[in-house]
């Protein structure tokens, strides 16, 4: 059974997780200027759990993520169609603020990008600004320790963060990027750049996290993908090859053993391309 | 020797020897101005580094060239650029952050951004007119007419164009990660600029600055044009106070038909030269730590 | 709002809360669209120097040809406001602007093709990091200073090669400016040379030819758009310049083409009527921005075609 194109309401495959989603794209469509980069999108992201986008590079997986925190706003030129919502408010009413969306539902990104100030500073920027008023040594050592950085750290929170190594600045993102308290933290391939070990490291941090954390991620690795989610999201490029779209959506175990779209068997088993 | 060798002539030792030629000659040419230059700096040292002195440097002009010094102008010069720098860099940082991070794409954008490229081609006795008029005559209630104030606004005009747009370099230098990671931590677009784009690029934008002001410095025909005195026997006491400048000492010195006029003008000269070298070693310092830091 | 806010809002949700917590906030609104407009602000001052410049010239210029025919401006050959009898020929300062710019020009044109060929072309990485600083050293020195140099040092020098020399002349300021703008007219036209590609430059070494065909006949050519902006702007500089002049070309408007004796520049007029006590409002005090006016003409019209070139050559590679 495969996913209707060009539908207007939900995929069966993907309804029994509706009253669990914390995010819903619904019926999303996106441009770039003219050129379509996603058409009818739908994704539900349950809470408290790792989901996984995978599919082929070019199929607009980091453009559906983005829309989630309104990233794709700061593009030119680039429009959201459809209905993206988090706990049934729509993400593009007007009357919504990206910043406060984006306080909510944050981000960590495929190359660590450190603010070049201190591993404190990192950390308590941004609940600085978001007005937190608590005890912020507190914070940023809360933070450190849930991204597994507090111990390798602790002793050297005033140097400059661009002097850790690639994984512990990945790390250090995700602390940041937890200190604000987010419900939902969207992965841009936060692996990507880093070596093995580094990657485990980020893996077991997300297992760790879901428990107080939604977490939506892209990753092209499948094995991570198989290693780390609860429910996976196949993107291809539509039959045309002008945009991407979800072709299959479920748990990730019935995703990678029993898809039920061809193209997803072909593409897990190596046939695809 | 095969018919493909006769065909063709490749004459390729005159051909090489016309290219020594001209290499010669380019070489030459940039020889004649590094020759000028150091003809400069021989013939200003030759000339002025005698009358160099302490007490040179702290008296007032004098009709006696033995007794006169440059006290008043290199106080003028001081206070002028400190005054313009107040002035122009809060407005010209303000608008290059506009053109890089705000500006939509619009005609307005692009009309300031075609003006302010226009604008740096206007010659420099052209905003001492604009000065003249708008500043000492139509403002002269709130400057005090041809006063300290007036100078540095109108010197403060003259360098926006350069800092506008050596602050847009610097800000354009800044990596896009750090604006996206700023924004996704629910920054607004201003926190993002000043927590981060502004102090990464602030090197950068103060090497800029550093340049106009050392370009305000030698800077001699506006000032005149907008009734900067030639003779000066005291220094400015307030904003509303009338001034003079180094440059237009140095000008007025060479402008004398006495020798010992001539060799004050070379002091003075060396005087700026002195104060314009430093400015841009710390202009090529600030440079360098800027260039160091993106590296990174 | 505190923390715990996002907190409780994860637990038990319901979509008005949502709503309430990523509304639009005016406070934060109005602050941002204060920030947003007052940098705008300081774009726009930009915008009002040009709109005052135009301004200023503009109405004292109207002011002046109130009282002097655009005609006798345009078609008398003498420049004569400061004494009793007055003309109002613009072209003797037009003729000495050109006489000293094109004297310049003569200099730092060829000699700064050349430079920039030789730094582009043949100098080593090295040996162009320390000339090219140097030479834009020549740049950054106050014109002041060039023209106590051209008064007290090249004019005297000049005058024992040539006869009749006048203390005051066009040729020696003329010299020491073409030596001031070389640094720029070299730098521009190295942009230029550097920007053409590579693979231009190899097409023609594959063909046999010599380094000097390479730059001469391929690269120059291919970078002329580049090479004619820098030029134009160096003569825009040239007529805008003041203190070489004001300095060492002397204070008489004579419509002459001999570099030899005293002349006057437009911005030289300025100078002296500004140091003189013209009262302002004056007639005399007029024409000092009817002469501004006309200077400002010719450098916009020149500045313009520079851009347009510059224009060009971005839009080629």
């Amino acid at each position: 059974m495969t996913v209707h194109l060009m539908t207007t309401t939900a995929p069966t495959n993907v309804t029994d997780l509706e009253n669990v989603a914390v995010l819903k794209a619904q019926n999303v469509n996106v441009y770039y200027g003219t050129k379509q980069a996603l058409r009818d999108v739908w994704l539900y992201v349950p809470e408290h759990k790792i989901t996984a986008l995978i599919g082929p590079s070019g199929c607009g997986k980091s453009t559906l993520l983005r829309c989630f925190n309104r990233m794709n706003d700061l593009i030119p030129n680039a429009r959201v169609e459809g209905e993206i919502t988090y706990r049934g408010q729509n993400l593009y009413d007007p009357d919504i603020d990206p910043v406060e969306v984006r306080r909510r539902i944050g981000m960590v990104f495929q190359k660590p990008n450190p603010f070049p100030k201190s591993i404190y500073e990192n950390v308590a920027w941004g609940a600085r600004i978001n007005g937190y008023r608590g005890d912020m040594d507190e914070l940023v050592e809360r933070a450190l320790r849930r991204a597994a950085l507090w111990d390798e750290v602790k002793d050297r929170l005033h140097d400059n963060a661009l002097a850790l190594s690639g994984g512990q600045q990945q790390r250090l993102c995700i602390a940041r990027a937890i200190a604000v308290e987010p419900e939902v933290i969207l992965m841009d391939e936060p692996a990507s750049a880093l070596d093995p070990i580094a990657t485990l490291k980020i893996e077991d941090l997300m297992r760790e996290l879901k428990e107080r954390y939604t977490i939506l991620i892209v990753t092209h690795n499948m094995q991570q993908a198989a290693r780390v989610s609860d429910y996976t999201a196949m993107m291809m490029l539509t039959e045309d090859g002008r945009a991407g779209t979800v072709v299959e959506f479920g748990e990730t175990e019935q995703v990678f053993t029993r898809p039920r779209d061809p193209r997803t068997e072909d593409y897990i088993t190596g046939r695809f391309g | 020797m095969s018919l493909r060798d006769i065909a063709f002539e490749h004459q390729l030792a005159r051909r090489h020897l016309k290219g020594r030629i001209f290499q010669v000659l380019a070489f030459a040419a940039i020889c004649v101005g590094l020759v000028m230059l150091a003809l400069l700096f021989f013939d200003v040292l030759r000339d002025g580094l005698g009358r160099l002195s302490w007490q040179f440097l702290t008296s007032f002009p004098s009709r006696r060239p033995e007794r006169a010094g440059i006290l008043s102008p290199l106080v003028g010069s001081v206070l002028m650029v400190t005054l313009m720098g107040v002035f122009a860099f809060p407005v010209g940082v303000g608008a290059a952050i506009y053109l890089e991070e705000y500006a939509p794409k619009n005609w307005l954008t692009d009309l300031i951004q075609i003006n302010v490229a226009n604008l740096a081609g206007v010659p420099s006795i052209i905003y001492g007119l604009l000065g003249l008029e708008i500043f000492a005559r139509w403002l002269a209630n709130y400057t005090g007419g041809r006063s300290l104030l007036t100078g540095s606004l109108t010197m403060a005009l003259l360098i926006l164009p350069i800092v506008i747009v050596s602050a847009r370099e610097a800000i354009r230098a800044v990596p896009n990660d750090i604006r996206l990671a700023a924004l996704a931590l629910g920054a607004t677009k201003w926190q993002m600029v000043r927590s981060h784009v502004l102090p990464y690029a602030m090197p950068g934008i103060l090497t800029g600055m550093i340049l106009a002001v050392s370009r305000a410095i030698g800077e001699t025909a506006p000032l005149i044009t907008i009734g900067a005195l030639t003779y000066v026997a005291f220094l400015p006491d307030s904003l509303k106070s009338q001034f003079t400048v180094l440059p237009i000492q140095i000008f007025n010195w060479v402008s004398r038909p006495q020798a010992g006029f001539h060799v004050n003008a070379a002091a003075g000269i060396i005087v700026l030269l002195a104060i314009l070298l430093s400015l841009n070693a710390l202009a090529i310092y600030l440079r360098h730590r800027f260039e160091q830091r993106l590296k990174r | 709002m505190t923390l715990r806010d996002t907190t409780s809002l994860s637990q038990a949700a319901t979509q008005a809360d949502v709503y309430l917590a990523l509304r639009r906030k005016q406070g934060r609104r109005l602050a941002e669209t204060v920030i947003r407009y007052t940098l705008l602000a300081c774009g726009l001052v930009s915008i009002l120097t040009t709109l005052g410049i135009v301004t200023v010239l503009l109405f004292e210029s109207f002011q002046f040809f109130r009282e002097v025919s655009v005609v006798e401006f345009l078609t008398d050959t003498q420049w004569t406001p400061l004494f009793k009898d007055k003309h109002f020929g613009i072209w003797p300062l037009v003729a000495g602007t050109f006489l000293t710019s094109a004297i310049a020009l003569s200099v730092a044109l060829p000699l700064g093709l050349l430079s920039a060929i030789y730094l582009s072309e043949y100098a080593s990485p090295r040996v162009r990091s320390v000339l090219k600083p140097i030479l834009e050293i020549l740049a950054g020195i106050p014109t002041v200073v060039y023209g106590y140099f051209a008064l007290l040092f090249v004019t005297p020098l000049l005058q024992k090669v040539i006869p009749n020399l006048a203390g005051f002349n066009a040729i020696s300021p003329g010299i020491v400016m073409g030596i001031m703008i070389l640094p720029m007219v070299s730098s521009l036209s190295e942009d230029a040379l550097h920007a053409v590609p590579r693979a231009l430059r190899d097409a023609a070494y594959a063909l046999g030819a010599t380094k000097f065909e390479v730059s001469t006949q391929v690269v120059v050519p291919a970078a002329l758009s580049g090479i004619t902006a820098s030029f134009i702007l160096a003569v825009s500089r040239a007529v805008g310049e003041t203190m070489i002049v004001a300095i060492a070309a002397g204070q008489r408007p004579v419509l002459t083409l001999d570099p030899r004796g005293p002349i006057q520049t437009m911005t030289a007029y300025i100078v002296q009527v500004s140091l003189g006590d013209t009262p302002a409002g004056s007639l005399a005090f007029k024409t000092i921005f009817a002469v501004g006016f006309t200077l400002f003409l010719i450098t916009l019209v020149l500045n313009v075609i520079s851009h347009f070139f510059v224009r060009r050559y971005r839009e080629q590679y």
